[in-house]
């Protein structure tokens, strides 16, 4: 994720920072709807984009942001939105649209604590409805999971590009703590939107030089439907292949992992360092991207590696730790620790929990 | 204050528009400025909407993990209502700045250093206050905490204030200095 030319770090917010690498990444169409913890990010975008000859549209709702964004999406436009998690609910129906007719967008989501209205604190509730269900449907989106300020203005433009590449929806799976801290940043280079990737079948209209062509979702034949299903999930495949993305942080003679991605990474980052003072071996596997997964990252050190258990750390109840689950398949335990409510872990409580894995392991080796 | 200076974790805290935010902006923009890591994190939750504000800021040699500051080495308190729910948070050694403009305020704890000044009245009897006459005794009190505890150099202060005053207020940009001036004299 290096950029070249870099400009001096400055200070801002998640919410600021990620507004302003999208326009940087060439995107000049923004569609959304207040909602905090992301409302700096609208505005910002309101104020932003008429100076760079972009569109700013506050919809009427979600649901209409969505599917302006498809309208965007549709005619070739690099197109983003943004909400938090009621919101992004929303919009559900129109993600899984764009992913159907195979458009590429970004659509960034600021999580807060639910379910329901919930709560405008910072949550990581949403990643099943990220990696799993981010609408009706056969389909996946890329998933982004920033760690810091920085992060979220690299990965909107690595989303965009990937996007592209793949003709796919891409989420930025933030949350209201990197939404709303400010953290020094250097923004990445200007764009030139021209320079962006022009899609021959955008519509931009005929101008009576070639046949009319269609964006659709519609697919009445069955054959036609799982041939296209088929086709996109062969996709997937490659991109499990290709795309997987972890920060490996002190696993090399791990005995514990801590399994952590966003914000509570974060946190989960100074426990391990905590733990290491108190004499345990522990490491810490990032996921840069919750989808595709790094499960290669993580079989690597079962099999050819140290690994004697996995702690999970979210601001959930518990929903990453079921694709830690799935990948480690009984081979090794696996503990979770959880926050909810918009509370944020504290790295002494899950260093304890580190501690105490470690001891279990430790009994059952012996 | 005799706790080190390696990882510096401060929260200032006070009613709403009393500049907590934006003073919090000049001490992290100053960290920033002296190359250091920084992290600042505003309440958003359910206290703003009942008026209260704080943030936390961390200033350190290493990459920040949670920017939540929960053991803090210091409180800068605009009011007692803050004074009352941060003071026994700080860490032993550690540093309270408090302004006790409205409320009289005595230092409950020995193991740290207590600084207690009516800093928003100083400030509106020396002239230092916004277009709106809300006196900067945020200002004042970033001049108190430069004071007790250089935690950059006087330069980079005054260059992280100049940043952090966004275009359409520069005209506000003198009565600051004034009145972190008038902090650090203190």
């Amino acid at each position: 994720m290096t950029q070249p030319q870099r400009e001096a770090k400055r200070l801002m917010k998640g919410n600021e920072a990620v507004a302003e690498a999208a326009i940087r990444a060439g995107c000049r169409t923004y569609f959304g709807y207040p909602i905090t913890p992301q409302n700096e990010l609208a505005a910002y975008m309101s104020k932003r984009m008429p100076q760079v000859d972009g569109v700013f549209v506050q919809a009427e709702s979600e649901t209409g942001a969505i599917n302006m964004v498809y309208g965007a999406a549709a005619a070739g436009a690099r197109v983003l939105t943004s909400s938090s998690s009621p919101g992004v609910a929303l919009k559900a129906e129109g993600i899984s649209y764009l992913a159907a007719a195979d458009l590429p967008s970004v659509i960034i989501n600021i999580q807060r604590g639910g379910p329901g209205l919930g709560t405008i604190q910072p949550s990581q509730g949403d990643y099943f409805m990220s990696t799993k269900a981010p609408g009706h449907g056969d389909f996946k989106c890329l998933v982004y999971a920033p760690s810091t300020v920085q992060e979220m203005a690299d990965m909107v433009g690595d989303a965009f590009e990937k996007a592209d590449e793949y003709l796919m929806p891409a989420i930025i799976l933030s949350d209201g703590l990197l939404g709303q801290m400010m953290e020094p940043v250097a923004l990445p280079p200007i764009k030139d939107p021209a320079d962006c990737p022009q899609h021959d079948w955008a519509l931009t209209g005929t101008r009576g030089k070639r046949a009319p062509q269609e964006v659709n979702s519609l697919r009445l034949y069955p054959e036609q439907l799982e041939a296209t299903n088929n086709e996109r999930y062969a996709m997937y495949d490659r991109i499990k292949a290709k795309e997987q993305q972890a920060e490996m942080y002190r696993t090399d003679d791990a005995d514990i992992i801590v399994v952590a991605y966003g914000a509570s990474a974060r946190t989960a980052k100074s426990a391990v360092d905590l733990a290491r003072d108190a004499g345990v071996r522990a490491g810490m596997v990032r996921p840069l991207l919750v989808w595709p997964f790094p499960d290669d990252a993580l079989d690597s050190l079962i099999t050819g590696g140290t690994a004697k258990g996995f702690l999970t750390v979210e601001m959930s109840m518990g929903q990453m730790v079921e694709d830690v689950q799935l990948l480690v398949n009984g081979r090794l335990p696996i503990d979770s620790f959880n926050r909810t409510g918009g509370l944020v872990p504290e790295p002494k409580a899950i260093a304890e929990r580190i501690e105490k894995l470690y001891k279990q392991t430790a009994e059952g080796g012996n | 204050m005799k706790t080190p200076m390696t990882n510096l974790e401060m929260r200032l805290a006070g009613y709403g528009g009393q500049g907590v935010l934006f003073a919090g902006r000049v001490i992290a923009t100053a960290g920033l400025l002296s190359g250091r890591e920084v992290s600042w994190l505003p309440s958003y939750g359910p206290e703003m909407r009942g008026g209260t504000c704080n943030c936390s800021i961390i200033i350190s040699d290493d990459p920040i993990g949670t920017p939540l500051v929960v053991d803090p080495q210091i409180i800068i308190a605009m009011n007692k209502l803050s004074f009352d729910r941060f003071n026994d948070s700080i860490v032993p050694g550690g540093l309270m700045i408090v302004d006790d403009s409205t409320f009289a305020m005595e230092a409950t704890r020995d193991d740290i250093e207590n600084i207690i000044y009516p800093y928003a009245q100083f400030a509106s009897d020396n002239d230092c206050s916004d277009e709106q006459g809300n006196p900067l005794g945020n200002l004042l009190m970033v001049g108190a905490l430069w004071k007790a505890t250089q935690f950059c150099s006087e330069d980079i202060l005054d260059e992280a204030l100049v940043q952090s005053i966004p275009e359409r207020k520069t005209a506000l940009l003198e009565v600051n200095r004034k009145a972190l001036a008038l902090g650090k004299g203190l």
